[in-house]
């Protein structure tokens, strides 16, 4: 047995070796140990470099709230986790962890010149420092070259680059008790709300055995408590499982940790679970935490927390060091400085800020053989990696403080009383408390929506032999001495920095914060918040609760990004959403791309052929013959009841209460500002039934706008929508063999061009399958759009494809029926429109139903910005040397050369080249395009401007003479 | 992945139809649907056995709304049915029998499976037998009725068939 190892007693399993390597040494632990615990066994207190200084440090604490000992562990290439708390991570046969921030070893740091300079690295050093030169801009130096560099120097571990491979799972909760922390309290809490069987009880703890405190005692109560717990139905023990963020009414994010513990986990088995809980009560039991003294040199490793030093002794049976002396503000430590006798250490002594200890324990101590000094503080320490010695100071009634002896030791346990963990309930918005007499904020009033309930140390009730504390720093001879007090360990900020602060005029706790960084990042000043507040309150000669207290963020220690992906990722980071003629179009070499959630066929390149190639060969297809096209994406609403055509004149700006059964209408809608949001085709199938169409990508919006007004603002309306977007498969076959293609396969519609006119709709069917018809066009060529059952639709698909073949036609995607409706001066909306057009800019003033009273938008349409001259209104454009395709986007000026800062007129927002035309086309909105017809503008790129031609909208077969043949 | 008797399995094929009908109606459509349409909202009803003949489902899912679920055959019976029967009376009837997939899940773990991507409560005081909603299933909406204590019946919108199954799936390597 190591020297390092109490002969009995503890948790670990003292006949279970484990062997681990730590920095690529290897060790041997116990199964039970920690990997602090385990090294501390070994003697290895050095276990990391601090963030800014690179100063070494040791293990502070025993649990979560552990600042220096962050480290990597290493499975894989893409399972290597940084910044683990070695105080949280359990030991397996075959672990590999190692040191961070330290190069190129932890023994010999080269970031540690970093200490030499660290006059220069006070608070605010970096917002000091970095800020030129100015020639670069604004900011390009530090973007480009400090920040990188600082980030190599200083910081925690490294992400890992490969792949995470590990699953992780996801499951809601629910519980009428949810308790966090199994310690004394939380069991007891547990017990007591799950005596009622219909009460469900979910009962959290972190670390991988209950019991908290309990553990140090290895009490005969807790495996009664547990073993009755775990025999009741209504009651869900985790362990492993920390609670990282309180939420919303109730709601609680848990980590359960399932496979980190094991040598060789399946790669089956998830790594993580989330559990996202809403509990009727939530039950804190989280316990305190304690605060470290500040003094200076009190980072070196060997310098540790009382009770965390107890824990170890008789947790783990370790003896974390052979001379220790116990540092003290609270009666509390008295236990740690038994605990190590008892372990073998021996005691030099006890150092005792108040002038009069609790006699019985100070009298148990002489008993022991401890000298016990009172009134007295750790004025500075000796060692490098490892503490030597202190040395003592003696404070007068005056407050001076005289530096006395010195004395060896290799071991400090440190105790400034206890702080509640309120974390969590802070993190519920709870109002906190200031209780002057502990010397903490402890739980107040919930927050509205919560009921939380701390119990336990975490209330802030504590026993006599924990209310002793001091917050801020410990009075020293020398109060501008070069040794560090270190405050938050984490991010190595000192009690001079926060004085430096403070007197820089960083009055708010707030700025404090950010600007000293204490507090800040993984660590939430777990156990440097009240140190910081207390330094605070003393330089700013303002009492703590008047500082006020800054906000404790989710979530209390890091959570993996994996946790969060969940099963959200690659084929399942979004539902892919496919037409049911999807596998249709793949087969023929389809070229798909993501609208929404939706895959479209873009375009479908036959062998060889480019992008372009195919594009125009699609567009020619159907301005020559005819083409096939998927339009099954759009969204579909079916409207009925007899207040159907009312409503729809209230929300579109078209009119439709005379439209014609049979009929279909262009229809535009606007939101209230008047602002062109979204279009589409309005089918009346019955006197009181409508088939409405609108985008793909507005499908949703749209639907639920309907039914906000249905609901909210005309409940008058007797009208219902259902959205029937994916009841049917939708086929557009477009261009002058239209008819002659479809004909043959329809029975029950009348298909001559008179009797199924331009805008028209029939119900029918179509190669057998019953189908709703609509004669329109995107394209300006005659055509139809065939809606079939979508089950349907991977039938109909090929006969359509066939049929279409066999007249000389193609299928074309989405990118040739951009061209063609480009074409024809068609708008899309969110291309042509930006949420700031009107029907009218847009060319579509038209579409309005003029006798209207009202309809959503008129009012907004008319104010006056909206109507005042000088808008920018849709136009076509056509470069001037009838070859340069212009870039979406661009902007458009009536110069060549505009003067730096001038406005321009408007922009590209759609060019394409056209196939039909043999010649570039675009659309823009230029500011009063519609009166600048012939004009020369320019389009300025890094090449030079480019001229253009301001013209019609409409390219092609502009009396639409093609749709109506 | 864990064994588990928990399956999901693909509905036959269905007719389905949107019912928006105020509470007169609605005792009109019962009357020849052959299943009395229920009163209390989230509640289903149910007769025969799914894809045979003459089974009757009818799922209140909002103040005025029912989804009406038949075998496909007898589809278009039923619309002519009803829509004889509720000739005149004010109310919205859409046939969706091809928006929607449906799968039943079942088996001891199936609402442990459902619980990995439905923040609902499926403790059998929260969601009886009997209830049917509409929810979330991680990113796409779902109906979920519960027709056993360990069996569910879900319809998803025709696109997200695919994710749903696939989703399940992934949630079944968590029942450790």
């Amino acid at each position: 047995m190591s020297r390092f190892r109490t002969g009995a007693g503890g948790r670990i399993d003292r006949a279970r070796g484990i062997n681990f390597t730590f920095d690529g040494r290897l060790y041997t632990g116990l199964q039970g140990d920690t990997l602090a615990s385990a090294l501390l066994a070994n003697g290895v207190h050095l276990v990391g470099r601090s963030f800014k200084y690179h100063r070494p440090r040791g293990i502070l604490a025993s649990g979560a709230e552990e600042p220096n000992a962050l480290v990597t562990v290493m499975r894989d290439a893409g399972r290597t986790t940084p910044n683990l708390r070695a105080t949280q991570v359990e030991i397996y046969e075959g672990l590999a962890a190692k040191s961070q921030n330290r190069w190129p070893s932890l023994e010999f740091d080269l970031g540690a010149v970093n200490a030499l300079a660290s006059p220069l690295l006070a608070s605010g050093f970096y917002y000091k420092t970095f800020m030129g030169p100015r020639f670069l801009g604004s900011n390009k130096a530090w973007a480009k070259l400090y920040e990188p560099l600082i980030r190599r120097a200083a910081g925690l571990g490294r992400a890992p680059e490969a792949p995470d491979p590990d699953r992780y799972a996801r499951r809601y909760a629910h519980c009428e008790v949810l308790v966090v922390g199994a310690g004394e309290a939380g069991l007891r809490a547990a017990l007591d709300a799950s005596a009622d069987p219909h009460c469900r009880v979910i009962l959290c703890d972190e670390q991988a055995e209950m019991g908290g405190w309990q553990l140090n005692a290895g009490s005969d109560d807790l495996v009664e408590m547990l073993e009755t717990l775990g025999a009741r139905p209504n009651v869900r023990l985790l362990a492993r499982t920390q609670a990282f963020g309180v939420y919303a009414q109730g709601a609680v994010a848990l980590a359960q940790r399932l496979t980190d513990h094991l040598a060789a986990p399946s790669p089956e088995t998830p790594r993580e679970r989330l559990w996202q809980v809403r509990a009727g009560e939530i039950v804190l039991a989280t316990g305190a935490i304690e605060r470290p003294l500040v003094f200076p040199g009190n980072d070196r490793p060997g310098v540790m927390l009382a009770g965390a030093v107890e824990t170890f002794a008789n947790r783990y049976g370790i003896r974390p060091g052979e001379r220790a002396v116990v540092a003290t503000t609270c009666n509390s430590a008295y236990g740690a400085a038994f605990a190590l006798k008892q372990a073998g250490v021996d005691l030099a002594a006890i150092i005792d800020l108040r002038d009069k200890p609790d006699p019985a324990l100070a009298a148990n101590a002489l008993k022991a053989g401890i000298p016990v000094h009172t009134a007295s503080v750790i004025v500075g320490t000796e060692g490098h990696k490892r503490v030597r010695s202190v040395r003592l100071g003696k404070v007068e009634p005056c407050g001076i403080v005289k530096s006395t002896d010195s004395i060896a030791c290799d071991l400090v346990a440190m105790s400034g009383g206890w702080v509640p963990s309120v974390h969590l309930f802070s993190q519920s918005r709870g109002k906190l408390a200031w209780n002057g007499e502990t010397g903490v904020y402890s739980p107040g009033k919930d927050a509205p929506g919560q009921k939380t309930r701390s119990v336990g140390l975490c209330s802030g009730e504590f026993p006599a032999d924990m209310r002793g504390f001091h917050n801020g720093a410990l009075p020293t001879p020398d109060e501008k001495g070069a040794a560090k007090a270190f405050v938050d360990f984490q991010n190595d900020v000192t009690a001079r920095d926060i004085r430096l602060a403070a007197r820089e005029g960083f009055h708010s706790v707030e700025h404090v914060k950010r600007y000293t960084t204490t507090g800040m990042a993984t660590d939430q000043g777990k156990t440097s918040n009240m140190n910081a507040l207390g330094i605070l309150s003393g330089a700013l000669e303002k009492p703590v609760p008047d500082i006020g207290l800054t906000t404790f963020r989710q979530p209390y220690t890091p959570v993996t990004f994996g946790i969060f992906a969940g099963a959200n990722r690659a084929g399942l980071f979004d539902p892919v959403r496919k037409t049911p003629a999807h596998a249709g179009a793949d087969a023929l070499g389809g070229v798909f791309e993501d609208v929404g959630l939706w895959k479209r066929a873009h375009h479908f390149p036959r062998k060889g052929e480019t992008m372009h190639a195919a594009v125009n060969r699609e567009c020619r297809a159907v301005r020559e013959a005819v083409g096939l096209f998927d339009a099954s994406t759009l969204g579909k609403i079916e409207l009925v009841g007899p207040d159907a055509a009312e409503f729809l004149d209230r929300v579109y700006v078209n009119s439709f209460a005379k439209l014609g059964i049979g009929r279909c209408r262009y229809a535009v809608l606007t939101n209230e500002a008047g602002y062109v949001i979204d279009d589409g085709v309005v089918a009346r199938l019955a006197q009181d039934r409508f088939h409405i169409t609108t985008t793909t990508g507005g499908a949703g919006r749209v639907f639920a706008m309907f039914e906000d007004y249905l609901q909210a603002e005309w409940p008058e309306l007797r009208a219902w929508q259902t959205s029937i977007t994916e009841q049917f498969a939708t086929f557009a076959i477009q261009g002058p063999k239209a008819r002659e293609v479809l004909a043959p396969l329809v029975e029950g519609i009348a298909m001559e061009n008179e009797a199924f006119p331009h805008m028209a709709m029939r119900e029918g069917r179509v190669a057998g399958i019953p189908a709703r018809v609509f004669r329109m066009s995107f394209t300006g060529e005659a055509g139809y759009e065939v809606n079939v059952p979508a089950g349907e639709g991977a039938r109909l698909w090929p006969v359509l494809l066939d049929a279409v073949d066999k007249a000389g036609g193609a299928v074309y995607g989405t990118e040739a029926m951009h061209v063609l409706r480009a074409e024809k001066g068609y708008i899309i909306v969110g291309q042509e429109t930006d949420g700031t057009m009107t029907p009218d800019d847009v060319g579509l003033g038209w579409a309005i139903g003029k006798g209207k009273r009202d309809f959503v938008g008129k009012r907004g349409m008319m104010r006056t910005d909206l109507i005042a001259p000088g808008r920018k209104q849709l136009v076509g454009l056509e470069t001037l040397d009838d070859k340069t395709v212009l870039e979406e986007g661009a902007q458009i000026t009536d110069t060549p050369t505009p003067a730096p800062g001038s406005a321009a007129l408007g922009h590209v927002t759609s060019s394409y080249w056209s196939e039909a035309l043999h010649r570039p086309i675009a659309l823009a909105v230029v500011a009063g395009g519609r009166g600048r017809m012939g004009e020369t503008l320019h389009v300025p790129m890094p090449g030079g401007a480019i001229p253009v031609r301001v013209v019609s909208p409409v390219f092609h077969d502009p009396e639409g003479a093609r749709l109506h043949a | 992945m864990p064994d588990s008797a928990t399956m999901l399995t693909n509905a036959p094929p269905l007719a389905r139809f949107v019912l928006r009908a105020d509470a007169e109606t609605t005792i009109k459509a019962g009357a020849v649907y052959g299943l009395d349409l229920p009163l209390t909202i989230n509640q289903g009803a149910s007769k025969g056995e799914r894809g045979k003949p003459g089974a009757r489902v009818a799922l209140k899912l909002g103040p005025d709304e029912f989804w009406l679920i038949v075998p496909e055959a007898e589809g278009a019976g039923v619309r002519a049915l009803l829509d004889t029967a509720l000739a005149g009376c004010v109310c919205a009837l859409v046939d969706v029998s091809h928006r929607q997939v449906g799968f039943v899940l079942s088996g001891p773990d199936a609402a442990t499976l459902l619980s990995s991507g439905c923040p609902l409560d499926f403790d059998l005081r929260a969601f009886p037998l009997g209830m049917a909603t509409r929810s979330v299933f991680d990113k796409i909406e779902f109906m979920v009725w519960r027709m056993a204590q360990d069996v569910f019946r879900i319809e998803v919108a025709r696109s997200f068939g695919p994710y749903f199954e696939a989703m399940i799936a992934e949630a079944r390597h968590d029942l450790v």
